[in-house]
């Protein structure tokens, strides 16, 4: 199970990404578990939202922290995101 | 405290919500306390509101609403609404006794993010049998319709030597049934489960072969079914980290408004459990004896005061220590460096002869006149 490179992304409705105020931090929701997340895949899952192919995803993040070459990083934490059933395409 | 200088605990992040003891089955493997039908007081919609929302400023995040059977409470609904606008990820852990697909709808509606549906095996008659009530049928049916909903599905059966040869045709069910998550919760002897341990515990050999069966399953539907194996600790070596260390995460409320670190705290003696119509959740938590009582390693003696492991597993558990050994303060008698272990093995013996043996010890089943016999 790898990304489609011609897909856009969801976020997993199984799922829920949420603020977590007393935590200062994102985390991943679900049955009975949670994950914490850093910043930077906090910043990548808020774009999983059905309108955004990776490339997308990609090009929204590099403008918005002024940087490039984040396309490997990206991909790899997609496919992380992808094979933990965070995220889906269809 | 005044003129303490001790740093806050970690904030609680999960909230088990025990609404109510009252159920309609009477699985023998009930985590309940034996002696629940004590207990019959249950805390108000506006107390329980209160609960979630100071837990909730505390950092809590993950609820259960669990029992007995929450679905006997008829604000149900009310308190998942409340629930919900706090920002609680909640769970609904029920028999799914009296789940009709309008109260599913409801509490969808409502904010509710997963029901967690248990079923005691694989057959209509050892279903049947265990639940102590006729309700394979209706499970099956209440576990579609949570698919049908939307909702994460989550099944779960405990595991038992009763149910322990049905392992493949579990796996089927689940598969069959759409399930997301199936919890394969091996039981853990505590409450009911201890009194009837004799009954239920599996061989080695038989926990072996189910173990390999489930993990093999578990590459096969990978991507689809997600499995949650629970071991039985009394085969492995060394202790399970209890509640992830007391105090530390873990927060359950009993159905009377009694605040404990886990859910059989209530079996340890000499705890003052406080309650949450005496205080406010930050005091509970940070300040009461109880809470404290076993927090961190001070309280710790030989061999796990000088043990390198002490902060792998703080221990083990304290109730198991204490249903053992007679000494909650004592080593989790599932170590092997614990001079308690020959009791989990004798445990085991006993367990294994009945088996071998095939002699039928009946199962106690937990219902409120066993309960008031029992204590
Ligand atoms: S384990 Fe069985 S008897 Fe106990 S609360 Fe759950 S459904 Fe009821
Ligand atoms: S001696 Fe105590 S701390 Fe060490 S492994 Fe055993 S239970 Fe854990």
């Amino acid at each position: 199970m790898t990304i489609n490179p011609d897909l856009s992304i969801q976020f997993s409705p199984l799922h829920r990404l949420q603020w977590e105020e007393a935590q200062q931090k994102y985390v991943i929701l679900y049955p009975e578990g949670m994950v914490e997340l850093n910043q930077s895949s906090a910043e990548i899952l808020k774009l999983c939202d059905g309108a955004h192919k990776p490339a997308q995803i990609v090009k929204a993040l590099e403008s918005k922290f002024e940087t490039s070459g984040l396309s490997n990083d990206i991909h790899n934490f997609l496919n992380i995101a992808l094979q933990n059933g965070w995220i889906k395409q269809d | 405290m005044a003129g303490s200088n001790k740093t806050n605990p970690t904030p609680p992040r999960w909230l088990l919500a025990e609404l109510s003891y009252k159920c309609p089955l009477q699985c023998p493997y009930c985590s309940n306390p034996l002696d629940y039908a004590k207990y019959p007081d249950e805390l108000s919609t506006e107390d329980w509101k209160r609960v979630l929302s100071e837990a909730r400023k505390m950092g809590a995040v993950q609820l259960g609403f669990s029992g007995g059977e929450p679905l006997t409470r008829q604000d149900l609904v009310e308190l998942v609404r409340y629930a919900r606008e706090l920002g609680y990820y909640s769970n609904l852990i029920t028999s799914g006794y009296g789940l009709t697909e309008e109260k599913i709808v409801e509490l969808k509606q409502a904010g509710l993010d997963h029901i967690q549906v248990s079923i005691q095996a694989s057959s209509q008659e050892l279903n049947d049998h265990i639940a102590g009530t006729a309700t394979y049928q209706h499970k099956q049916q209440v576990a579609r319709l949570v698919k049908k909903h939307g909702y994460p599905m989550v099944l779960c059966v405990v595991i038992h030597r009763e149910n322990i040869h049905q392992m493949p045709e579990i796996l089927q069910m689940a598969e069959n049934l759409g399930a997301d998550y199936l919890e394969l919760a091996n039981t853990q002897y505590y409450g009911w489960a201890h009194l009837n341990r004799d009954a239920l515990l599996p061989t080695k050999e038989q926990f072996e072969e189910a173990e390999k069966i489930a993990q093999a399953y578990k590459e096969k539907v990978a991507g689809k079914m997600r499995i949650y194996y629970v071991v039985p600790d009394f085969y492995e070596d060394r202790p399970k980290a209890c509640m992830n260390g007391w105090g530390t995460t873990f927060l359950t409320i009993a159905p009377d408004g009694t605040a404990l670190p886990c859910h059989s705290a209530r079996e340890l003696p000499g705890l003052d459990c406080p309650n949450v119509k005496d205080y406010s959740i930050s005091e509970i938590w940070n300040d009461s004896k109880t809470f404290n009582f076993f927090r961190g390693t001070e309280w710790m003696r030989e061999p796990c005061k000088s043990c390198d492991e002490k902060h792998k597993d703080f221990g083990g558990c304290r109730c198991q220590a204490f249903l053992f050994n007679g000494d909650m303060y004592s080593t989790d008698p599932v170590c092997g460096k614990s001079p308690d272990r020959y009791r989990i093995d004798a445990a085991i013996a006993s367990a294994r002869e009945l088996a071998l043996s095939g002699t039928e010890k009946p199962l106690v089943f937990r219902n409120s006149k066993n309960s008031k016999q029992l204590c």
